[in-house]
């Protein structure tokens, strides 16, 4: 549930995104509450990814306006940077550093952007691989980790320049099965948190449980928005309904 | 190892044959004492001349791959045209051309020593901004962007994130460059340079047997190489502690 139902945190627009001629997102309107979970999903190519990665700059969008904490988006140097330390974001690839220590990690954008000290760096990465539950990995290198805790560095990393939102761009789909749940866990207690969050995933279980708003998309356009619980029922969309018959019975 | 201790065997069994003359290095006698020693006295300048020089090198190839790399067409002109001109000059014309060109176009006096640091760093800067670059595109655009996402700097990515991973990707072309600025250091003996190859002709033209004083200057090339090579497996090993 929404905690502040009031001024959204992220008002995105009539957005819409080109690679050259392939039109990537069709004037979007999104509207993120501050303590809101929204899940996106939708078949690949549909814009999903895009839409995220936008939100942080990974992407610029030509057209409409991305507001985010009161802040327009645009091409100067300044906005991005109020935004970029604001929006923490987790990769499918999980991207972590792979020459640095899981602690180097973590502490690197603390200490070089936030200009914490080397000790109040530490103490946080401690207490976030604690929250993620492997204290234990600080000293070893991303290669010495599984998939899941690698995953699950990242968010840890993320979390480390304490944003206001979270944005999961699949965070679960180049993980083998058995460890997806390690991190949806992870993902779960931190949207308990009252963390803004949106992710991309297919993980329709994950989505039930959190999701306050849950987002459709196909060919770039949002197609479908509910609240998930008329959403997995009665989807007002063809494609919708086609799409949720097949991750749900695959 | 195995080959240059092999090389060494068929060498001194060679000179027990009547055509060699090792007498002219032969340690056991004073002036082959003193004409070893002079010949080894042009190491510290083969050294000294090609550390500087792959220093500068280093450093002036990154600065010139960084531009090569940017999205602005202009500044990858500016990269484009460095390296195409700068590799088409023969290293032994680039060292002729610092020494004896240079002083007149920029007004300036120049030392050998330093002439010879600026043509092989010249010279070699355009091959180590080609490895710089092609180790720099071969990191995954991934690690860029998770460094945006902790909000780091264009120079922080840089110095933090891409350069130590493509600097231990590149180690091996690096290694190659300095072996091969090693080598190329004996073309400054053209300008009067003390070193390694420079001393050995100077003795030839007073002892007239070659045979020996070359190949003794191959032996000196030979070692330093190899030590040279070994240092950077250990760094690669080093380096890849990460990896075990």
């Amino acid at each position: 549930m929404p905690v502040d139902p009031q001024s959204p945190l992220i008002s995105i627009r009539d957005v819409s995104k080109f690679f050259d001629d392939f039109q990537a997102l069709k004037d979007v309107d999104l509207e993120v509450k501050p303590g809101e979970k929204v899940v996106v999903c939708g078949p690949s190519g549909s814009g999903k990814s895009t839409l995220i990665r936008c939100i942080n700059q990974l992407e610029k969008h030509e057209k409409g306006s991305i507001i985010v904490d009161g802040i327009e988006l645009t091409s100067s140097k300044a906005s991005l940077n109020a935004i970029r330390s604001k929006v923490g974001m987790v990769f499918q690839q999980f991207n972590l550093f792979p020459h640095l220590t899981v602690m180097d990690n973590l502490t690197l954008g603390p200490i070089r952007s936030k200009g914490l000290s080397k000790q109040q760096a530490d103490d946080m990465a401690m207490k976030y691989l604690e929250r993620v539950r492997i204290p234990e990995q600080a000293n070893k290198y991303p290669r010495q980790l599984s998939g899941g805790q690698q995953q699950r560095v990242a968010i840890a990393r993320s979390l480390c320049m304490e944003p206001e939102i979270m944005l999961f761009d699949e965070p679960t789909s180049a993980l083998d099965p058995e460890m997806i749940n390690e991190v949806l866990e992870v993902m779960t207690e931190l949207a308990e948190s009252g963390m803004t969050m949106i992710c991309v995933t297919h993980e329709m279980g994950f989505a039930r449980k959190v999701a306050d708003k849950m987002v459709f998309m196909d060919h770039g356009e949002i197609v479908e928005m509910s609240e998930p619980g008329k959403f997995f029922t009665e989807p007002d969309s063809q494609r919708c309904q086609d799409f949720l018959q097949q991750i749900l019975h695959h | 190892m195995k080959l240059f201790l092999l090389m060494m065997t068929a060498l001194l069994l060679g000179g027990c044959s009547g055509d060699w003359g090792w007498y002219v290095v032969n340690p056991a006698t004073k002036s082959g004492m003193n004409n070893l020693s002079f010949l080894l006295s042009g190491l510290y300048y083969t050294i000294l001349l090609s550390v500087t020089a792959i220093i500068i090198s280093v450093v002036v190839g990154l600065l010139v791959a960084l531009p090569g790399l940017s999205k602005n067409p202009f500044l990858r002109g500016i990269n484009r045209v460095y390296v195409e001109i700068v590799r088409a000059v023969p290293i032994l014309v680039m060292i002729l051309w610092v020494y004896y060109g240079l002083p007149q176009v920029a007004d300036i006096s120049i030392t050998v020593f330093w002439a010879g640091v600026i043509a092989l760093a010249l010279s070699d800067s355009a091959f180590e901004a080609e490895i710089f670059r092609a180790g720099i595109q071969s990191i995954d655009k991934g690690q860029y962007e998770a460094s945006h996402s902790i909000s780091l700097s264009y120079t922080d990515t840089m110095r933090f994130v891409i350069l130590p991973q493509a600097i231990k990707r590149i180690l091996p072309a690096l290694g190659n460059q300095l072996v091969y600025m090693l080598k190329m250091s004996s073309l400054v003996s053209v300008i009067g340079m003390q070193e390694l190859t420079r001393k050995a002709n100077e003795l030839v033209v007073t002892e007239y047997r070659p045979l020996e004083i070359y190949t003794i200057l191959v032996l000196e090339y030979l070692v330093l190489i190899l030590i040279v090579s070994a240092g950077v497996r250990w760094l690669e090993r080093r380096m890849n502690a990460d990896e075990k």
